[in-house]
């Protein structure tokens, strides 16, 4: 048998693409924290240490494994199937990175995510219902979209919150096609965006989001269809009319720039009144908002939830 | 000849039609394993449904398939395997209603009549679904006999309807990315123009 060298191949031909960007992404994190979860294995817990403890949106429902979580994914930008952006997303540099607040606003600023990931951080259990049917619970970690709005003082004028991902297509092989509108473009009112359940996500199951969950930072607006909680935010501009939406753009007549979880109206194609919980084998009853009609209700009183869908 | 020919023209389960039946079962087998391994991902219930959905829709674009290559590469004798082909293609149709009805619906019959009512995709598959039954019900010897050669051929016309309804229901509940049904529906063009183009030239 023939034994030989092989000089063709230096150390980053054999470093598989993944362990070299998590090795970055743990050196952001700091040597030691990087340290830590090196020495615990895979990627233990690199952000529990940094939690607030506080726990005001919580649930008792089963977690969604994170093995379903993290390779179930719409995330087009990698892809229109779901197990697309698990595969591709690591192609995705996310340091450095900023998110630019600008448009009607005191201070304008750019925020880098550094910033954000030293300041104080909380974990929230949400459910998240997909416009296709499907649901999930996830353990989030992140900070409250309010205080993130705070710090660029939007004027009397910002009546609109407008957010776009980021779209690079050299790294990023869905948005070398035009399947919707590229950047990723989505919005909210501003009292929706200022609602205490608005939610920023820089992690879940206490580590760092994995990239295809929308690293390194994405929205969480669990009271509407998981399309509006856009991923790999680079931009927050406050504006004063509304802001156009990547899914209302594609289809208008399906996707409304609201988009609140309400099983009484349909998607054109198919009924919102069920969804399947992943992990369950039974479908079970969509609740309105969510189910988090306490917390949003009161910003829809008196609209018709069918025109505004 | 008026001797006895030397080969009678072979019927049944010959050794071709067993292997084809053999290869039209192996998706199933394959979705059937997979779903007692658990290896059918995060949604198994909506992988099953839409597999056994695709490979329906497959099935169906092979037996249409089979004619033009039979002629263009002068192979009677393929024109046997239409059979076993287009009643596999039913079989997992049928497959495929059945679990959006059991596994995904639960029986809930009046979500699923709000649904075939309500949702044109649904509409258009649950058409193509009872058109095929006619053609799998009259798919055997004593049929085609009963019928006559041209009423049957005539009534099994109904596929060049039937495909394009499944390529239809399959495009109508895809997102955004309609590549996968554009491509279904490219083949079947081409396989039902090169039907019309024979035909026209046949009138003139």
């Amino acid at each position: 048998m023939l034994i030989r060298h092989a000089p063709d191949l230096t150390e980053n031909d054999v470093t598989p693409k993944e362990t070299y960007l998590r090795r970055r992404e743990i050196m952001a994190m700091g040597i030691g924290a990087g340290l830590s979860a090196l020495a615990g294995g895979a990627q233990a817990a690199q952000l529990t240490g940094k939690l607030s403890g506080k726990k005001t949106f919580w649930t008792n429902e089963a977690q969604t494994p994170r093995e379903a979580v993290t390779t179930y994914n719409n995330f087009y930008e990698f892809g229109t199937d779901k197990s697309e952006p698990a595969k591709y997303a690591a192609a995705l540099t996310t340091r450095p990175w900023t998110i630019k607040l600008d448009g009607k606003a005191a201070k304008p600023q750019t925020v880098d995510i550094e910033t954000l990931l030293k300041g104080a951080l909380e974990e929230r259990i949400y459910r998240l219902r997909c416009v296709e049917g499907w649901s999930m619970v996830i353990p989030w970690i992140g900070i409250p979209l309010a205080d993130v709005i705070k710090r660029a003082e939007p004027t009397a004028d910002a009546k609109y919150v407008a957010f776009e991902s980021l779209a690079r297509p050299k790294e990023m092989r869905g948005v070398r096609s035009p399947v919707l509108h590229w950047p990723y473009v989505e919005g909210l009112r501003i009292d929706e965006a200022m609602n205490s359940l608005a939610f920023l996500a820089v992690g879940l199951y206490g580590d760092l989001l994995p990239n295809q969950n929308g690293a390194p930072i994405r929205l969480v607006v669990p009271w509407k269809y998981g399309f509006k909680s856009i991923k790999s935010i680079v931009r927050i501009s406050f504006t004063n009319k509304q802001p156009s939406t990547s899914w209302n753009l594609s289809a208008p007549d399906e996707y409304g720039f609201y988009s609140n979880v309400n099983p009484t109206v349909d998607h054109p194609r198919w009924s919102q009144a069920t969804e399947r919980r992943i992990g369950e084998f039974r479908r079970r009853d969509t609740l309105m908002f969510n189910g988090y009609g306490d917390n949003v209700a009161h910003l829809y009183k008196g609209m018709d939830l069918q025109k505004y869908y | 000849m008026l001797t006895k020919p030397a080969h009678k023209p072979k019927r049944g389960f010959t050794p071709d039609i067993i292997v084809v039946c053999l290869i039209c079962l192996l998706p199933l087998l394959w979705l059937v394993w997979r779903f007692l391994q658990n290896d059918l991902g995060v949604n198994p219930v909506e992988t099953l449904v839409r597999q056994l959905g695709v490979w329906g829709l497959r099935l169906l674009v092979v037996g249409l398939l089979i004619t033009p290559v039979a002629r263009i590469f002068k192979q009677p004798r393929l024109i046997r395997w239409r059979r076993p082909v287009g009643l596999f293609a039913f079989a997992y149709v049928a497959l495929h209603l059945t679990s959006y009805i059991a596994v995904d619906q639960f029986f809930d019959w009046g979500r699923i009549w709000a649904d075939i009512v309500k949702r044109p995709y649904i509409t258009f598959g649950m058409i193509a679904f009872v058109l095929l039954i006619p053609l799998a019900l009259t798919s055997f010897n004593a049929a085609i006999k009963r019928l006559g050669g041209v009423a049957w051929r005539n009534l099994h016309k109904l596929v060049y309807v039937i495909v394009p309804l499944g390529v239809l229901h399959y495009f109508l509940l895809v997102k955004a990315d309609k590549t996968m049904p554009l491509v279904y529906g490219g083949i079947v063009l081409v396989l039902l123009g090169w039907r019309l183009w024979r035909w026209i030239r046949r009138k003139v």
